[in-house]
């Protein structure tokens, strides 16, 4: 029986297999962040022991960092002292970091691409559940706990057992305006989110096929909303040419032998998948969110579904409670919902492709009156080369915030915080009970859903927008 | 970590789904550097603004065992969600599905989670919804949760098991395999990314 694409970078990276135990797995990348990794330096000194392999660990400094006033140090204590001790830990350690006003600083998810650090065929971990995001290259990447971060330091290993597989193919064109986001949208809201527990998900099929490698990573990045630990998409053209000339990646004889042996990273035809999910792209439309977990989503042009109609009685408590957090009431159409802030930004929609679809809907228009919008690229990089598209001056010149890079709002650990009741539309990846400030209330969106929705104060699709410029597919290079 | 082999104590019934991390503890309660004293954070959403929430129920504030819906630690890979279970008095969690990462990571925080069918679960927060001083015994010898007249097996790996009755740390056990991480990394291809020295 043949194998799936995760299945041989999974046994390519076998170090050891006894029966009875956990495979020991290797590690190609470790990527490491301020927020779950302090434990872990702990745990070190305290065995007297040192990092394995710090050429194969990356740090940086995302969740906690400030996007205004960029030159002080960070006001609140406790985030200065959780990012200070990463730099105390990288020094002792001799590690590579990218503190904040470094040009390799940003979200640890999309630093990792943009550098070319993240390759095909690799195995790749990081204390952060997003780190799915880097299966966009084909890569068998998946999020640890702290005590899995002290244990690849340590041994650039983890113990590991097989995961079940699942293929979630999309087939068919998407209608103008529908991204990534809304394809993954609508996949979490069919298979829910305990739908791919104990698997890695391969997307697969014409319409995965024909996205950028930036679309491919915002779909990665949210297998974790779906329940699996990884999700990945196997290398192709597309992925090669993003690589080409980045920074990590090989050159010369070295970059070939590379692509020639990324070029058999694919599913065989007779392997098994123990799940499989087949969705039409012709079928989707924008997606949002209306409740407080990422499957309780809905197209745009519905209605707040009623509680009363769902059967299992584990979901009409959800729903029930879910619609008193977020103020919602039964049977009102989403696109007449009213939004305080719009959040452009995060692991999910923080790259470059993504600020240029916003920015193109925004140019010439302006954000609502009572609608404030928050642009948070992903990364320094991303910042520098929106800039130099002049993306910036779009914004600003639209009514919107222009910050600097980080996680932000995604999860408010920084001072960029939703008000208790306050409501926003957020292209980040988590529509938990207060994930963005207590009491504030997220609907998840794609970033031309976000742009439009800026525009008119509420949530609303880019093609409804009177006298739309209709979105087109962004041209330019990736960052 | 602390060995884990029979627990008895009194259980909370925690009747929601999709419990996720950011509920059991709030990302604010995350800039710690220190590995305990989470359990101010723990449900601190719930706790402050539901005053009939079951953990401030003064007949449930002594229970360590927590009785939940399905779906249970679904969102971030927080370890903190397993330390904040465990500073708050909880040694066991159990649900008819628990989220890969917080599973796997009470397996080395020496948490046990226990998943068993929905209807057992079920019955258990009847159970301890109907008397909450009931004991309740979770056997991880004999793989079974017992209370008043009521056994139900539950399973969980041979490995796992032994590890968390020994209460062994993962690191000391992996490097026994020293050797076989050297021979690994010597076949390793060359274009393979390095993040020293910088480019
Ligand atoms: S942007 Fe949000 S989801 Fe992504 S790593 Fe940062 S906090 Fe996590």
């Amino acid at each position: 029986m043949g194998q799936t694409l995760a299945q041989k970078v999974y046994e390519q990276h076998v170090v050891r297999r006894t029966e009875g135990e956990p495979d020991l797995l290797y590690i190609d990348l470790h990527l490491v962040h301020e927020v779950t990794s302090p434990q872990a330096f702990d745990g070190l000194r305290a065995a007297g022991r040192t990092v394995r392999r710090p050429d194969l660990t990356m740090t940086t400094e995302d969740h906690n960092v400030p996007t205004t006033d960029l030159l002080s140090p960070i006001a609140d204590p406790v985030s200065r002292a959780q990012v200070q001790a990463l730099r105390d830990n990288t020094a002792e350690f001799g590690l590579r970091t990218a503190p904040m006003g470094d040009r390799d600083q940003g979200i640890v998810h999309v630093i990792g691409p943009q550098l070319g650090l993240t390759q095909p065929g690799m195995t790749i971990v990081c204390g952060d559940s997003h780190t799915s995001t880097h299966g966009a290259f084909g890569a068998l990447a998946f999020g640890i706990g702290t005590s899995e971060v002290e244990h690849v330091l340590a041994t650039q290993t983890l113990p590991q057992r097989p995961a079940q597989q699942m293929s979630v193919r999309v087939e068919g064109e998407l209608p103008v305006g529908v991204s990534a986001k809304d394809v993954i949208l609508a996949v979490i809201a069919e298979i829910g989110t305990g739908g791919g527990q104990g698997h890695v998900i391969e997307y697969r099929g014409s319409a995965i096929e024909g996205l950028s490698m930036e679309s491919r990573m915002t779909i990665c990045n949210m297998s974790i909303e779906a329940g699996a630990r990884a999700g990945l998409i196997a290398p192709d053209q597309t992925t090669f040419d993003y690589l080409a000339g980045r920074r990590h990646a090989a050159t010369g004889a070295e970059w070939d032998a590379a692509v020639a042996y990324w070029s058999t990273l694919r599913t065989d035809d007779d392997a098994v998948f123990d799940r499989e999910v087949v969705i039409d792209a012709a079928s989707l439309t924008p997606y949002v969110t209306w409740g407080t977990n990422p499957g309780q989503g809905l197209p745009i042009g519905a209605s707040v579904p009623d509680p009363t109609q769902i059967t299992d009685a584990g979901d009409r408590a959800a729903a029930e409670s879910a619609l008193a957090y977020m103020g919602l009431t039964a049977g009102t159409p989403l696109n007449e919902i009213s939004v305080d802030t719009v959040f452009l930004g995060s692991c999910t929609n923080g790259r470059i492709e993504d600020l240029r679809v916003a920015a193109e809907l925004l140019r010439g228009n302006h954000v609502a009156a009572d609608t404030r919008m928050l642009v948070v690229p992903g990364s320094i990089g991303v910042k520098q080369q929106a800039e130099a598209e002049g993306l910036d001056a779009v914004f600003t010149d639209a009514g919107a915030e222009w910050r600097g890079a980080g996680c932000s709002m995604c999860l408010g650990m920084n001072p960029d915080q939703l008000a208790p009741g306050e409501r926003s539309a957020s292209t980040s990846n988590r529509n938990f009970q207060g994930r963005q400030g207590k009491g504030g209330r997220t609907h998840l969106v794609s970033p031309a859903v976000a742009a439009a929705t800026a525009i008119t104060g509420k949530l609303t699709a880019p093609a409804d927008l009177a006298g739309a410029s209709r979105p087109t597919a962004p041209t330019g290079a990736a960052v | 970590m602390d060995a884990f082999t029979t627990h008895t104590g009194t259980a909370a019934p925690l009747r929601r789904t999709n419990v996720d991390t950011d509920q059991i503890i709030p990302a604010e309660y995350l800039k710690r550097i220190t590995r305990t004293g989470f359990e101010d954070g723990l449900f601190v959403a719930w706790r402050t603004n539901e005053p009939d929430f079951v953990l401030n129920k003064p007949e449930y504030a002594g229970a360590s065992i927590l009785v939940a819906g399905p779906d249970f630690g679904t969102g971030s890979s927080r370890e903190h969600a397993n330390w904040a279970l465990l500073d708050g008095g909880f040694r066991v969690v159990v649900s008819a599905r628990f989220a890969d990462i917080f599973r796997n990571n009470s397996t080395k925080s020496g948490l046990l989670t226990v998943q068993l069918p929905a209807a057992d679960v079920e019955a258990l927060q009847d159970a301890c919804e109907a008397d909450p001083t009931l004991p309740v015994t979770v056997d991880l010898v004999a793989k079974e949760v017992r209370w008043a007249d009521v056994a139900v097996p539950f399973e969980i790996d041979d490995y796992t098991r032994w590890r968390l009755l020994e209460g062994l740390d993962d690191v000391g056990l992996t490097e026994r395999h020293l050797e076989d991480i050297s021979a690994f990394e010597a076949t390793r291809p060359a274009w393979l990314p390095r993040t020293l020295p910088v480019p």
